[in-house]
């Protein structure tokens, strides 16, 4: 069973790893592309440069951040910010952790596991990459974690 | 005289400037090319014109830890349009890390005709100048390349061990911290599987990053060069030098450093790096106290 296919992934990430499954590598760094050019960084009202180091992604080489707020509904919203102007999957990975698990109940956030990265980047992603974008999720399943226990 | 003339390098002519690419973007003895460490970076917008050639789709072996072979190295060259002839203008991401890479191997087949475009992509970039996410339709070339020449530029394991033993000089290009032997890998980046951390006996610490501003992106002038290897970290251009890093990518830089700005007749880069020298066994290591 992929990754992907596991019931408490919130049911909008499940499809899209669904769809980079299908995709050839053209294609899915077509997507990507498309993703990263969404992006839209923290805005100032919630959070401004300098940004504190608590929020800051451990190894992630595009220096990002992961913000949230809290929603009436007790789920979370979050946030990204990438320094690096050519972080580009780094945007692009934060495009799809937004998009994606902004508004999902906590339980099934903190279930995503950091494989997806492979399965949204393949296998041949550099390792430096890899680790920091694993980074990336980790940090936002922390904090889910807090805000729910 | 340029800015890049002006800098006193040893060989200013394989180093040029964003304007001089922008000028050079129609001529057909130019090839512009771009080699980053992300992969879609190329895809999201490049140089007009520019081909990309990947370290690793492009330049390694798929099976063994090594570069392509002249065969491959003569369908690389005929698929991105150059001849023996051609002038190769290389950048890329992270100050030109994998520009100086693809550089470097090219070398190794012969294509000297080849320079780095000082500042990589992020000055291209942060000067607004144009991108495009059109890959240019490229007329297939003949090249005949020479056997890859493993000696000149290139050290292995074994050389380095030889090296040791007559004293010659080594530069370690990695972190003060991958030097010291505190950390076995570059910040941000996980441990490869290095054993032992620390470094070759007798190697000195200069870290790829001293070599750029980082205000610009660019190589810093060759007095302010000579300064940071030379009275600092001990080297002279008439010493025979082996640079390493992780994995031969940083002392890529470093080795072009100090092979074109500098002028060293004598510099080899050891690819295998720390990846392979701090795995083996029953070499010699230090670490810094």
């Amino acid at each position: 069973m992929s990754i992907s296919s596991k019931p408490s992934i919130p049911t909008g990430l499940a499809e899209l790893l669904d769809e980079f499954a299908l995709l050839d590598r053209d294609m899915k760094s077509e997507l990507l592309i498309e993703l990263a050019e969404r992006f839209v960084p923290v805005p100032s009202s919630i959070a401004c440069v300098p940004y504190p180091d608590e929020f800051k992604v451990p190894s992630c080489e595009s220096d990002a951040y992961v913000f949230y707020q809290r929603n009436p509904d007790k789920t979370l919203q979050f946030h990204f910010a990438v320094l690096n102007p050519q972080g580009i999957s780094a945007k692009a990975f934060a495009q799809i952790l937004q998009e994606n698990l902004s508004g999902q109940a906590l339980e099934q956030v903190c279930s995503v596991s950091d494989e997806i990265v492979f399965e949204v980047f393949g296998s041949g992603i550099s390792m430096g990459k890899g680790l920091g974008l694993r980074s990336m999720i980790q940090l936002l399943k922390a904090l889910s974690n807090r805000e729910r226990l | 005289m340029n800015d890049i003339d002006a800098r006193g390098y040893a060989s200013p002519e394989h180093l040029v400037s964003t304007d001089w690419v922008q000028e050079n973007l129609s001529d057909p003895n130019v090839r512009i090319v771009e080699s980053n460490e992300d992969q879609l970076l190329y895809r999201a917008g490049h140089i007009p014109g520019a081909v990309e050639v990947d370290w690793v789709d492009d330049l390694n072996d798929p099976l063994r830890r090594d570069y392509l072979n002249r065969s491959e190295f003569e369908k690389l060259m005929q698929r991105i349009g150059v001849t023996p002839e051609t002038c190769v203008v290389f950048y890329g991401d992270k100050s030109n890390w994998w520009a100086c890479y693809s550089l470097w191997v090219f070398q190794l087949f012969g294509h000297t005709n080849a320079k780095i475009m000082d500042g990589g992509s992020l000055k291209w970039q942060n000067e607004s100048r144009a991108l495009t996410k059109d890959k240019p339709e490229l007329p297939k070339t003949q090249y005949s390349a020479s056997e890859r020449d493993d000696a000149s530029i290139r050290v292995f394991r074994d050389g380095v061990l030889a090296h040791l033993k007559q004293s010659g000089k080594l530069v370690d290009v990695r972190s003060p911290e991958e030097f010291a032997g505190t950390r076995m890998h570059m910040e941000g980046y996980p441990n490869e599987g290095a054993l032992r951390g620390g470094h070759i006996p007798s190697a000195v610490s200069v870290p790829w990053a001293k070599a750029i501003d980082p205000e610009t992106g660019c190589f810093l002038p060759a007095s302010e060069l000579r300064r940071i290897y030379e009275t600092e970290g001990g080297l002279s251009s008439s010493d025979d030098v082996i640079a390493y890093c992780r994995i031969g990518e940083r002392s890529s830089l470093s080795w072009f450093v100090l092979k074109y700005l500098l002028g060293y007749q004598n510099v080899r880069n050891y690819d295998g790096s720390w990846t392979e020298w701090g795995n083996l066994v029953g070499v010699p290591i230090e670490k810094s106290a």
